[in-house]
């Protein structure tokens, strides 16, 4: 069974069609990018899983969208706060709450009515280390988050995401507004924790994609032109559409 | 066009130069070694600096562009194949230079029979036939022209393999001419090398147009 699965999804804002009956599985533990240029649908296509597009009016959502098999919009009973503990996600800027390095990260847990001390604190720890930012931060958990730079602030949101353990984490342009050597934090992080989570990023970065996916879906106006192993795509696409954005020539 | 365009087409010019350069090395090499043209050995013997020297400078600029362009799809698989393809060149260049100096290396002109017995002219031609061929291909992304060195290349591994026999009986009855055949024979040799080269460029040019790998593959003749 696949992890994730869609379809032959369409999803209108009001008129626009913005993407247009797109299948596409993804299996368990491994990286999956999305590229194509601005408007093209990928952010789109990402929110379909933690179903952040139903927060937009006007939309309309045609097609399955399954996790773990499951239709995540047409099951009775699956719960949107449900699926958000299943499926995190990441956005492009850093947005920790105003509150301590701590408590954004047992912020998760506090919602869902965990309220037991050592297990908060041992989930914290262990979402830290995951996020490869423990080491940073474990002296100073009571400062506020604002007062980390804008790598550790993204990396306490992937710690975030993680600390409610879900079993797929999108990610949306994760380290486009992050220096060099905080984006290869965040590029190692995603290496690491493909061990234990399903993953979906988008990307402009071409080379970003290719360090860190297994897979690479090319969308273009809505329509998902391509989708192979990340070496094929870079390497050998067989869509000229895809060779031309992929060279830079379009997009 | 975008700046990496540019500099893809740059080096696609320095490596056109490359073939230009080495085919007239070797065609000079041919006429030095039949004519016992000391001059003109000497002239390629000089070149070959030449040779060496731009095969720095298209190794340099192939370094400079995946580090600083990270080229992906075609435009890897075109870099890749400058990369390879100059080190062949260069080979081919060597071959050029070393069977010039057979000039240097024997007394008088080569003996026309042992040269027409041997097949060494038309080893000569084929060879500088098959560069010519892939140096369009490369030129025109036409992959025909590379697929069909292949088969001129068995041309080649046939004299190749009757120069022993030849040269043999030509010793067995002319013992004054071991000299000039054991340059003949080396010749030989080296002539069946560029073909091999050759061979590699065709390849590397598939790899680049098609993304094929026909390395180590039988039947790479076929026009598939």
């Amino acid at each position: 069974m696949f992890k994730i699965e869609s379809k032959n999804v369409h999803l209108y804002y009001n008129d626009f069609h913005a993407l247009k009956g797109i299948s596409m599985t993804v299996k368990s533990n491994t990286v999956t990018a999305l590229i194509g240029p601005s408007g093209c649908g990928k952010s789109t296509f990402l929110r379909l899983f933690n179903r952040m597009n139903d927060l937009i009016d006007g939309v309309k959502i045609e097609g399955e969208v399954l996790l773990d098999g499951k239709d995540i919009y047409n099951t009775k009973g699956l719960r949107t706060d449900e699926l958000r503990k299943k499926v995190g996600m990441v956005f492009q800027k850093p947005n920790p709450f105003p509150k301590s390095i701590f408590e954004n990260v047992a912020y998760g847990l506090r919602v869902n009515g965990i309220s037991h001390k050592n297990f908060i604190e041992e989930r914290v720890e262990t979402s830290l280390k995951q996020a490869a930012l423990w080491e940073e931060v474990k002296d100073k958990l009571k400062k506020s988050a604002f007062e980390l730079s804008g790598g550790q602030q993204q990396r306490l949101c992937i710690a975030r995401a993680l600390a409610i353990e879900p079993s797929v984490v999108l990610m949306d342009e994760p380290a486009s507004a992050l220096d060099p050597i905080s984006t290869a934090k965040i590029e190692e992080l995603i290496y690491e924790l493909k061990n234990k989570y399903t993953i979906m990023i988008v990307t402009h970065n071409m080379q970003q994609a290719g360090r860190v996916s297994d897979m690479t879906a090319f969308f273009y106006l809505g329509e998902l032109i391509e989708y192979d192993h990340t070496q094929t795509i870079f390497t050998n696409p067989k869509d000229p559409k895809t060779q031309s954005y992929v060279t830079g020539r379009f997009g | 066009m975008t700046h990496l365009d540019i500099e893809l087409k740059q080096l696609k010019e320095e490596a056109l130069e490359m073939f230009d350069l080495v085919t007239s090395q070797l065609k000079k090499s041919k006429t030095a070694l039949l004519n016992n043209d000391s001059e003109i050995a000497r002239e390629v013997n000089f070149n070959e600096r030449r040779v060496n020297a731009l095969e720095l400078k298209i190794d340099k600029d192939c370094e400079n562009i995946f580090a600083l362009f990270n080229p992906l799809a075609i435009d890897l698989r075109f870099v890749l194949a400058v990369l390879k393809i100059n080190s062949n060149l260069e080979r081919i260049g060597d071959i050029a230079d070393g069977i010039s100096r057979y000039v240097a290396a024997t007394s008088g002109r080569f003996d026309k029979e042992l040269v027409h017995q041997t097949k060494l002219e038309d080893m000569f031609d084929i060879a500088v036939s098959m560069l010519t061929d892939v140096r369009a291909s490369f030129d025109t992304e036409d992959t025909k022209l590379a697929r069909g060195v292949f088969k001129k290349d068995d041309s080649l591994d046939e004299i190749n393999a009757n120069a022993n026999s030849v040269v043999e009986d030509i010793i067995r009855t002319n013992t004054e001419k071991t000299g000039q055949c054991l340059h003949i024979i080396s010749a030989i040799r080296k002539l069946e090398r560029t073909g091999d080269q050759v061979k590699n460029v065709a390849e590397e040019i598939i790899f680049y147009i098609e993304a094929k790998v026909l390395k180590h593959l039988p039947g790479k003749n076929t026009n598939e």
